[in-house]
Formats: C-alpha cells, sequence, structure tokens
C-alpha cells in the first residue's frame, strides 16, 4: 500500500452503495465547502468540475429483471506502492502522496496546467479549470475561508477536505493531544449524507468502523485489476455491481 | 535588391517573387498567432480539450514533429560520428529541418500547458520521477546543441562571413561540430525515448501502458525507434521538396540513397519490435488488466488506425526503402517517405488521442476529439514557420555545400 504503516494512518472511505439513494447531497456539500466552481451552463460534462460525480449504474437487464444503483466517484487517493498513477507524473511536484496520511494532494498554485494527471487518472477523478472562477455576488460571501479558489489553467480535484484535518489538528494541539479521536476529521461528503452510506476513518486503526467496513464480504474497489489500490472501498450485496466494478473499459 | 546577401556562384528566384512567398508565409503564420494568442488570452476553453482529452492536437502535433525532426541528430551521428563523408551535402538541411521542429514544437508547447508563465516551474520544481520532467530538459537542452550546430551555419552568410571573428568562430564550431552530434545524440536519444514512456509508464492507462526494462517501459526503445526511422524520411522529402521549388539538384544523389537505405533498415529494425510489442500487449499486457485486444478499438478509433499505422504506413515503405531498385525510383522513394513520415503521425496520433479517447472506467463513454480552428492555426502556423526559416536559409546561406558545383553558372 501507501508506505505509511509507520505513522499508523492511512485514511480512507467506505460507501455503500446499497444505501446511497443518488440523492447527490455529497456532491453539493462538496462543492460548497471546496469552492469548486461552476458555469451557469454546466451541461457541458466534460469540462464541469465535479470532485464528487455520482454514477447511476443499471444491470443492463429488462424489466423486471431490471436493477439500477449510484456510485459516488470521488478521488480514491490510490494507494498504489511506490506512487499513485496521478502524482509521479506531475513534472513540477505540484501533487503528491501525503505519506503520513495517505492522502493524495493536489497544490495548485504549482501546477503548470500540462494535464499529465488528469491523462493519468484510471477514474477520471481530475479536472482543469477551462474558465476563470467567478461566483455570482452574494455566493462569494459564501465561500469557504479555508479553501483557496483555483485559478483557470490549472487541475483540481477532491482532497478529502484536508483543511479539515488541518483544523481538527489544530484543535488538538490546542488541546494538548497529539492523536485525532475517530470522527474528529471528516470531509463534507460523509458529514452530508442522509443516509449515512459513507464511513470515513483510518483505515490501519482495527477498531474504527471505516476498516471493519473495508473488511466486509461485500467490500469491493473500483478497478482492483490496475493495481492503483484505491482506498475508497464500494459496499454492495449485489453481484452485477461488484462485477461491473471490475470491468475496465 | 538583396543580392549581396546572396551566396556567391548561386542562382535566386528575383526579390519580387520571394516577397510574394514571403507574404503568403506571413499571412498563415498571422493566423497561427491570432489562434496562438486567443488561447493564451481567453483560456484552454478555446480549444477542443476537455476533462477526458486533456491532450490533443497540440501535444500529437508537439510528438510528430519532434520524431519528425529526429533526422538533424540522427545524420549528425551519421555524418561526424559514424563518418559518412557523403551525408555532410545534407547535414545543414537537417540541421536546419531539426531546428525548426525542435523550436516549433516548444512554441505549440507554451499554448498547450494551463499556465504558461509558469512554464519555468519545471526547472525551478522538477520531479525527477517524471518521464515530462526528462523530456523538458532534454528538448530544451537539444534546442541549445541546434541553436550552436545552426549558429555557424548562419555566419557562413555572405555579409556575416566577412566579420574575420565571425568568420573564425564560425570555422572553429565547424572543427568541433563531432562534439555537438554526440552531445545532440545523446540527448535526442533521452527525450525520444521519454516521450514514449510519457505513455508507457500510465500504468493505470490499458492503451498506453506497457511493461519494459528497468525504469524504462518498452514504448521508451520504440519511440527512439520510430523516430530515427522517420526522421530522416522528413530530411529527404524536404531535400526533394527544395529541390523541386528551386528546379536544381542541390545533393548528391549518392547522399540521399544513402540516407534512404539507412532508413529503409531502421524502419524495419522498428516494424520487427513494434509488432512483437503489439503482439505482447495484446496477449499479456491486455488480459492482465482485463481488457481484449478488440475493446480498445471503439467508435471512430477502430482497427483501421493499426492496420494504417503499420500496415500501409509502415510495411509498405518499408518494402520500397529495402529494394534498391524501388528507392533509387524517385516518385517510389517520395511515396515511402511520406508514407514513413504518415506512420509516425498516425502512432503519435493513435497514443494521445486513441488513448484517451477509451474511458477506463465501464460507466463512462467513449469520446470523440475535434480540434477547434484555435489548435488548427498554431499547428498550421508552425509549419509556415518552417517554411519561412527554410526560405529564408536557402535564400541567404550555403545550405548545399555541393550548390555550386551541381548547378554551374555559366
Amino acid at each position: 500500500m501507501s508506505g505509511n504503516k509507520s505513522s499508523g494512518v492511512r485514511y480512507g472511505m467506505v460507501i455503500d452503495i446499497d444505501k446511497c439513494t443518488g440523492c447527490t447531497a455529497c456532491s453539493v456539500a462538496c462543492q460548497q465547502e471546496n469552492n469548486v466552481p461552476f458555469r451557469e451552463d454546466e451541461t457541458n460534462k466534460v469540462r464541469s468540475i465535479t470532485w464528487m460525480e455520482i454514477y447511476q449504474l443499471d444491470n443492463g437487464m429488462p424489466y423486471p429483471e431490471y436493477r439500477q444503483a449510484y456510485l459516488p466517484r470521488l478521488c480514491l487517493h490510490c494507494g498504489a506502492s511506490p506512487y499513485p498513477p496521478c502524482t509521479f507524473v506531475c513534472p513540477v511536484n505540484a501533487t503528491h502522496r501525503d505519506e503520513d496520511t495517505g492522502l493524495v494532494n493536489h497544490i495548485p498554485v504549482r501546477c503548470i496546467g500540462c494535464r499529465y494527471c488528469i491523462s493519468a487518472c484510471s477514474y477520471h477523478a481530475r479536472y482543469f479549470n477551462w474558465w476563470d472562477p467567478k461566483w455570482p455576488k452574494p455566493m462569494e460571501e459564501m465561500l469557504t475561508p479555508n479553501v483557496s479558489p483555483r485559478m483557470r489553467g490549472v487541475v483540481e480535484k477532491c482532497t478529502m477536505c484536508v483543511h479539515r484535518l488541518q483544523l481538527a489538528k489544530d484543535r488538538a494541539f490546542m488541546e494538548g493531544r497529539s492523536e485525532l479521536e475517530e470522527g474528529e476529521y471528516v470531509p463534507a461528503c460523509v458529514e452530508s449524507c442522509p443516509a449515512k452510506a459513507m464511513t470515513f476513518g483510518n483505515l490501519l486503526d482495527p477498531d474504527s468502523e471505516v476498516a471493519r467496513l473495508a473488511k466486509s464480504s461485500l467490500a469491493f474497489r473500483l478497478l482492483e485489476k490496475l493495481g492503483t489500490e484505491p482506498k475508497v472501498y464500494y459496499l454492495s450485496s449485489q453481484d452485477w455491481i461488484h462485477k461491473l466494478a471490475d470491468k475496465v473499459m | 535588391m538583396d543580392s549581396a546577401l546572396i551566396p556567391e556562384g548561386v542562382k535566386r528566384c528575383s526579390f519580387k517573387a520571394f516577397s510574394l512567398w514571403l507574404l503568403v508565409i506571413f499571412g498563415v503564420i498571422g493566423w497561427g498567432v491570432l489562434g496562438g494568442f486567443m488561447v493564451l488570452w481567453k483560456g484552454l476553453n478555446m480549444t477542443g480539450l476537455n476533462d477526458s482529452f486533456g491532450f490533443g492536437l497540440y501535444i500529437t502535433a508537439d510528438l510528430a514533429i519532434i520524431a519528425l525532426g529526429a533526422g538533424a541528430f540522427f545524420t549528425g551521428f551519421l555524418t561526424y560520428v559514424v563518418g559518412k563523408k557523403e551525408l555532410k551535402d545534407i547535414i545543414n538541411l537537417a540541421v536546419v529541418v531539426g531546428f525548426i521542429c525542435y523550436t516549433g514544437a516548444q512554441l505549440v508547447l507554451l499554448l498547450e500547458i494551463g499556465q504558461p508563465i509558469r512554464g519555468w516551474f519545471s526547472f525551478w520544481h522538477p520531479n525527477v520521477h517524471s518521464m515530462l520532467t526528462e523530456v523538458i530538459f532534454c528538448i530544451t537542452c537539444y534546442t541549445i546543441v541546434l541553436t550552436v550546430e545552426y549558429i555557424p551555419l548562419i555566419l557562413e552568410n555572405r555579409q556575416l562571413d566577412k566579420v574575420p571573428e565571425f568568420h573564425y568562430f564560425s570555422h572553429n564550431l565547424h572543427e568541433i561540430m563531432v562534439v555537438f552530434a554526440a552531445t545532440g545524440t545523446f540527448l535526442s536519444f533521452f527525450h525520444q525515448g521519454s516521450l514514449g514512456g510519457l505513455y508507457g509508464v500510465m500504468f493505470a492507462r490499458p492503451f498506453a501502458f506497457r511493461t519494459g526494462f528497468f525504469i524504462w517501459p518498452w514504448t521508451f526503445f520504440l519511440f527512439v525507434a520510430s523516430a530515427i526511422a522517420s526522421g530522416p524520411a522528413l530530411t529527404i522529402l524536404v531535400c526533394k521538396m527544395v529541390q523541386g521549388v528551386s528546379r536544381k539538384q542541390l545533393v548528391r544523389r549518392e547522399a540521399i540513397l544513402l540516407l534512404a537505405k539507412v532508413t529503409g533498415y531502421l524502419l524495419t529494425f522498428y516494424l520487427i519490435f513494434k509488432f512483437l510489442d503489439t503482439w505482447w500487449w495484446a496477449t499479456q499486457t491486455l488480459p492482465k488488466m482485463g481488457v481484449s485486444f478488440t475493446e480498445v478499438f471503439q467508435g471512430p478509433y477502430g482497427m483501421w488506425l493499426l492496420i494504417a499505422e503499420l500496415g500501409v504506413c509502415g510495411v509498405i515503405p518499408a518494402t520500397i526503402l529495402l529494394i534498391p531498385k524501388a528507392r533509387e525510383d524517385d516518385v517510389l522513394l517520395i511515396v515511402a517517405c511520406v508514407l514513413d513520415c504518415a506512420g509516425i503521425v498516425i502512432n503519435r496520433f493513435v497514443f494521445t488521442i486513441q488513448n484517451l479517447a477509451l474511458p477506463v472506467l465501464p460507466f463512462e463513454q467513449v469520446q470523440i476529439y475535434v480540434p477547434t480552428w484555435t489548435e488548427w492555426a498554431p499547428t498550421v502556423g508552425v509549419l509556415a514557420y518552417g517554411a519561412l526559416l527554410l526560405s529564408l536559409s536557402y535564400r541567404y546561406l550555403p545550405m548545399f555545400p555541393r550548390e555550386r558545383e551541381l548547378n554551374p553558372i555559366d
């Protein structure tokens, strides 16, 4: 995995597809929390920025065998060793994996916008800022102060709300603690899910809920054959979803 | 009007005709500059690129131009390092073509990055694990080498050569050209390879990923081989074109035929390994990634591209160039060189466009890429820039050392 065992922390997520209703609350919360820019016309889906994409899946069968499900797809913060597909291709070290947390971060102010990382990612989880970010007047006041908006011409992606981790660490430091409690750092998407379909935490902590769920017989990861070692797991009791998730292309 | 600048003992067209030609070239360059300016001003949203196609026409053109520019380093290697003296007839042309290709590619690259003003970050914050870093460093260094190789030719201009300092400087540079030829060969080998490595290391992209040797995927070596198998073909084509336009023989036939013969062997060598690579990829690499060979040919990016690349633009030109009688036929030689160059363009196209058109996630659709005018204009503009540099070099510099001997003026 990502070589961060020494720190004892490897943040990951488990998403229960059987529970997901496709309400997109996670996607909206993510957009709001991370100051993800949007445009008046968002119909061009290959140019709109959606850190948390909700895919609608179906089993391709006619009624009454027809089944459907929703699969939220964020950056899977790949744990592949020695590097995830996106970080080692970056020519300017603008993206890297923090080996203390396992989180794959991106530094927009260093990014030159070559889009090599976008091309290397198999999960289509990275986005380019095709336009200058603009928010309608009243919305500018609602931007999250802890997250810098990205400029035109750079790549961006899900950070697992890493700014929340920093805030949680600061709080713990002020309270004289060196370790974070479970649930003290949670990304916005997990917090907003009304169906409680998302669980976040330290995958290396055997007592954590996320580690327990990740080891469930219902758990699977997207495109395991590629060896990317994602740190986002999915749960489903439906076989067709397991098969679909492992089908490359 | 400009006769004082034209090399002695050679004939050139009238200044009026040349000016008209330059006017056409500047028109095309202007169109390219306008396209480039729009992209720099308004952003890459002016292009046909999107989050599926992070790379598009700019990168395809860059890769193809750089591969075709390999004629400079390889001809230099054969002339100065191997000692094929007959190629001295054509080495200046090869250097000019190489210089055009590399500087042109860098101009396009400036438009390709989203934050061109941060281009220098590649040198300031280099990621040593990235193939792109190697490409950026080697291309920059090699452009400097090509500039050094081009300078003596510029200084040989009739008026510049009258300045003693320039004359001796140029002469001394000529004397140590073997050093630059060897340096160029070394640098070129690595960046041509790194351009292939760029794709081969994408282990989450089944179309591009290749196994390999040590840290280098097989595409690293295949890109080197394909570049040296196609670069000299472009040099031959440009030479034939200049000879056609000027209606003069500028290079001895044996020089062209030697380059054609070497190209034939190199293309055959490349094709053998390319076929082996394709077979291994289809039967081992793809199945291990859960993909069948036929699945990578979808939508408009069908099997026809593979047939066109390796069959029509691979086996056919290799066969022509390998058979002495066939390559001695001017028409067949030109056909073979055009096909060879086209094959390499298709190869760079499939690694860039077809690779990205295929969705890796099963919930995504095959995407189709259509470049906009702001992508075509700078690309065509670079070709016009090449025509400009070539025209100026031919008119004012002794680009072909045998020209006077082959075309005596009564």
